[in-house]
């Protein structure tokens, strides 16, 4: 980045002088996500497949594309409560302004929430309200021009879909709702962007966002394995596709692919192979995450189907998934009621501590957090924190784990037992007031990495405050999204903070049966003072 | 943006002035006094009806309540009942709170970067100011009742009383439209100094605060200057209420006016951002629980969607998968 942190932070809050009507979106490049690819497109049977590029001035968008938008509007109107409300109640009271990661970031008005839903919903009373067709300006509507698109291109797509907005707003207005809605819009004319569609397609076709084909994906879990078995000395044999398993065990791909997530991913093994859980892993529901979140509900439904579709087919009991933001709302918003019922599972229970989700009664799914820290409380695993001794952690909450579910106490139950320094952030940046990574909601791509330091930078300023203070050196999480964008942000921001799942935690503390001494941690490092400091 | 200012000002000042000068010429008095405020009272009542049933026509498809706190999972973690509720229960009380209090109003704050550092400030104003403004204006509706029954209930009298308690002297003062005058103002001054605010204010933003600054405003007047003949006040609302409306002799121009500008709100009410008195009690993300893990919530226009089943993933990998040791359904 050319730009330094110094200069990065100074922020112009100042609105310009012109109207934002009258101001169009900046789609030089690196400030706008590369497009779809056509075949992407074709193979996911989406409209308007092309080549095109957001700089271009002509978008080749389909003839009737004005026409499109407004149908896709009124049905989208017709379809869903919280869009009509949400056009209507708002009071631009400017509550939510400043709580948004990206205007905090930038400093332009269009981040602003209340003014990202104006955008839309200029629209809205053009189209559909009397004041609005009337009055036209003077009532805050405006007619759909292709810059109208542009605009919407740019600034749905700063949107992260976090809820920060949506938890100050009086009237509870989530303008992640409303990017939803506006994207779900977007793509009726072919316009998206490669970040999401690949993986989508990707995810069709393999399984996973990454496109793992089955043999490789074994392959990978089997790399992990001989990892583990050099580090703790135990030798590990997940199953994969077993019929007849008691848990099917789904984890987002990103843990499988990149760096911090591996270690994360071995942790889930170590500690499954500790307990003697009866799991299996897939590789056709192979992917935890679900861009189609970010895409439509539609793509989203698609997806999600196949976790219930293969634990059907494996005939398990319950379903436990691994550590992922996005990945969770859509299991506890949305799964149930798109594809279940799930009436073909039973209400997960753990083996070991005999404990009941009954939070899970229907949906059948629990998140390995809950389950990790129930086995704890029960003083199922024996832990040894010390070796976390030379860490000294704060926590990050997720977005989407904070505010479409409230997974808060049960990671950080889990993560004071095996670590003994960690550090909370200032309140006002942590739990339901979290603030997002900066690059989620399918934002995680190179070209508009200025975009995403800047959406991260309230996060990562709070980091270095812990970091200033307490010293702080890991920052923990529960999403691979955030374990993918964290380090870079964190390398900017805040260098000599490095980005940890919970699970890669628990594997480093957790001391397993016939176990070696361990001398090195998961990322293969060597553990601190680890001669002098033996396990029993 | 400032045109916005202008435009909303004068469009109530024009409306002001129309019933002025309507209210003084005899033959439009009862056009101003009687048929407009009924009018204005029947496209309210249907208008705001009329929008709460479009709302509720569209369905909620989905459980997306924004959860403000530690959900319900195991026993021995404290749920925070309130803010992530599971219980129908439990969101009537989120849903009090919201309403009563304007809880997540009182959350606000305000951040700033000082040097390399982002402070977050508690912001109180805006949401005292709000709550003021709502308050008083629950007061001084209520106390209005005065104007409308006969005899006068005790629970208006009690209101009043508690509405004069800083009185000292006379005329008795109510701190009600005092406070309510005073809060628009503020609402006002805050929409224009705050520069993001400014920028996203529309007409619709200016319009009603000036609308009820007038309404406000020519209501102060009439009681504290004017003082305005209350009995004959009485007859006409009285006369409104009973259906056998007329007007009586020496009403003060000042009360078409203040009537003229009720009737404006009344009808701009249910077209306007004001029905987030309406939709609130129907915003998604608040009234719903917290529980689409526990019980499965249904949609329904839950589209069948063909996804990419085992079957076909098989059948796409099946020789990788053997080679690999991986178990398949058909072997060929
Ligand atoms: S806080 Fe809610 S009502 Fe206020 S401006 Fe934002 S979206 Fe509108
Ligand atoms: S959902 Fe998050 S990113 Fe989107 S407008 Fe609200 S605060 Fe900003």
């Amino acid at each position: 980045m050319d730009i330094k942190p110094e200069e990065m932070i100074k922020i112009n809050t100042k609105p310009p002088a012109k109207h934002w009507m009258d101001i169009p979106a900046d789609l030089s490049e690196g400030k706008f996500c590369y497009p779809a690819k056509a075949k992407s497109l074709e193979y996911l049977h989406l409209p308007n497949p092309r080549d095109w590029s957001p700089a271009d001035e002509d978008w080749k968008l389909p003839e009737n594309w004005q026409q499109i938008i407004h149908e896709g509007f009124k049905e989208r109107l017709d379809k869903y409560r919280s869009l009509k409300v949400f056009m209507d109640v708002c009071v631009r009271c400017g509550a939510c302004a400043d709580k948004c990661h990206f205007y905090i970031g930038s400093g332009d008005p269009k981040n602003m929430p209340v003014l990202r839903a104006e955008l839309l919903r200029s629209i809205y009373r053009n189209d559909f309200t009397t004041l609005g067709k009337i009055f036209g300006r003077l009532a805050g509507a405006r007619k759909l021009t292709p810059l109208v698109i542009k605009e919407w291109f740019s600034y749905f797509y700063q949107c992260t879909e976090c809820r920060r907005c949506s938890v100050f707003c009086p009237y509870g207005i989530d303008t992640a709702e409303i990017t939803m809605m506006a994207r779900e819009l977007l793509n009726l004319i072919g316009v998206n962007i490669h970040w999401i569609k690949d993986p989508v397609s990707n995810c069709s076709r393999t399984g996973n966002h990454l496109g793992i084909q089955p043999q490789n994906f074994k392959e990978i879990i089997e790399f992990f394995c001989e990892d583990i078995e050099e580090i703790t000395g135990v030798a590990i044999n997940p199953s994969f596709n077993r019929k007849g398993a008691e848990v099917l065990f789904v984890t987002p791909s990103g843990d499988a692919f990149a760096d911090p997530g591996t270690y994360t991913f071995m942790g889930y093994l170590m500690l499954f192979e500790h307990i003697g859980l009866d799991y299996t892993l897939s590789t056709y529901a192979s992917e935890g995450g679900n861009f189609g979140l970010f895409t439509s509900s539609d793509m989203m439904k698609k997806l999600n189907a196949k976790m219930y579709h293969e634990a059907k087919r494996l005939g398990v009991k319950y379903i436990i998934g691994g550590e992922c933001g996005h990945m969770w709302r859509v299991i506890n918003q949305y799964m149930d009621t798109m594809n279940g019922p799930a009436d073909f599972l039973d209400v997960p229970k753990s083996p070991i501590t005999g404990t009941v989700f009954e939070n899970a009664a229907s949906t059948k799914m629990i998140h390995i957090a809950e389950f990790t820290a129930d086995l704890i409380k029960h003083n199922k695993l024996k832990l040894d924190p010390k070796r976390n001794d030379h860490l000294k952690v704060t926590w990050h909450d997720s977005c989407n784990t904070a505010r479409a579910m409230g997974l808060l106490d049960e990671p950080r139950h889990v993560l004071n037992a095996v670590c003994n320094n960690v550090f909370e952030m200032p309140p006002s940046t942590t739990r339901e007031y979290t603030f997002c990574c900066g690059s989620g909601s399918g934002t995680n791509t190179e070209e508009i990495m200025e975009q995403r330091l800047r959406g991260g930078l309230p996060r990562a300023n709070a980091v270095k405050y812990v970091h200033d203070k307490y010293g702080v050196n890991m920052l923990g999480c529960v999403c691979a999204i955030d374990r993918a964008v964290l380090p870079p942000l964190m390398n900017y921001w805040v260098p000599g903070v490095e980005v940890t799942g919970l699970h890669e935690l628990v594997g480093n503390a957790l001391v397993m049966d016939g176990e070696i001494e361990r001398t090195m941690n998961l990322r293969m490092e060597d553990l601190p003072g680890a001669e002098g400091d033996s396990d029993e | 943006m400032s045109l916005n200012i202008i435009m909303s000002l004068v469009a109530v000042v024009v409306l002001g002035a129309i019933a002025f000068v309507g209210g003084s010429v005899p033959g439009l008095q009862s056009v101003f006094g009687i048929w407009i405020p009924y009018a204005a009272v029947a496209v309210f009542f249907l208008g705001f009806a009329y929008r709460i049933f479009k709302w509720a026509k569209s369905p909620v498809p989905f459980r997306i309540p924004t959860t403000c706190g530690q959900q319900k999972s195991l026993s021995w973690i404290k749920q925070n009942k309130i803010d992530n509720p599971s219980s129908t229960k439990a969101v009537i009380l989120r849903m009090f709170f919201e309403i009563v209090t304007f809880r997540s109003l009182f959350r606000n704050t305000k951040s700033e970067i000082k040097g390399d550092r982002i402070s977050y400030e508690w912001e109180i104003w805006l949401w005292l100011a709000a709550l003021a403004f709502h308050y008083s204006f629950l007061a001084v509706l209520f106390r209005h009742l005065r104007f409308f029954l006969e005899p006068v209930p005790y629970c208006v009298k009690i209101v009043e009383t508690l509405d004069s308690f800083f009185q000292v002297g006379l005329p008795v003062v109510f701190a009600s439209g005092i406070v309510l005058f005073a809060a628009v103002l503020y609402l006002f001054a805050r929409r224009v100094m705050i520069p993001q605010v400014k920028y996203i204010s529309l007409i619709a933003d200016y319009f009603p605060l000036f609308l009820i600054l007038g309404i406000a405003g020519t209501g102060l007047y009439m009681r504290y200057f004017l003082r305005v003949d209350i009995v004959a006040i009485k007859t006409l609302t009285m006369g409104l209420v009973t259906l056998k409306p007329l007007i009586p002799a020496n009403v003060s121009s000042m009360l078409f006016v203040h009537l003229f500008l009720i009737s404006t709100l009344l009808v701009y009410f249910p077209f306007s951002k004001l029905m987030h008195m309406g939709g609130v009690f129907l915003s998604p993300t608040r009234n719903m629980a917290n529980n689409s893990r526990m019980k499965r919530h249904i949609n329904p226009w839950n589209p069948d969607l063909e996804f990419v089943t085992y079957e076909k993933y098989e059948n796409d990998f099946r020789e990788k998968m053997i080679e690999a040791g991986l178990p398949v359904e058909k072997e060929s």
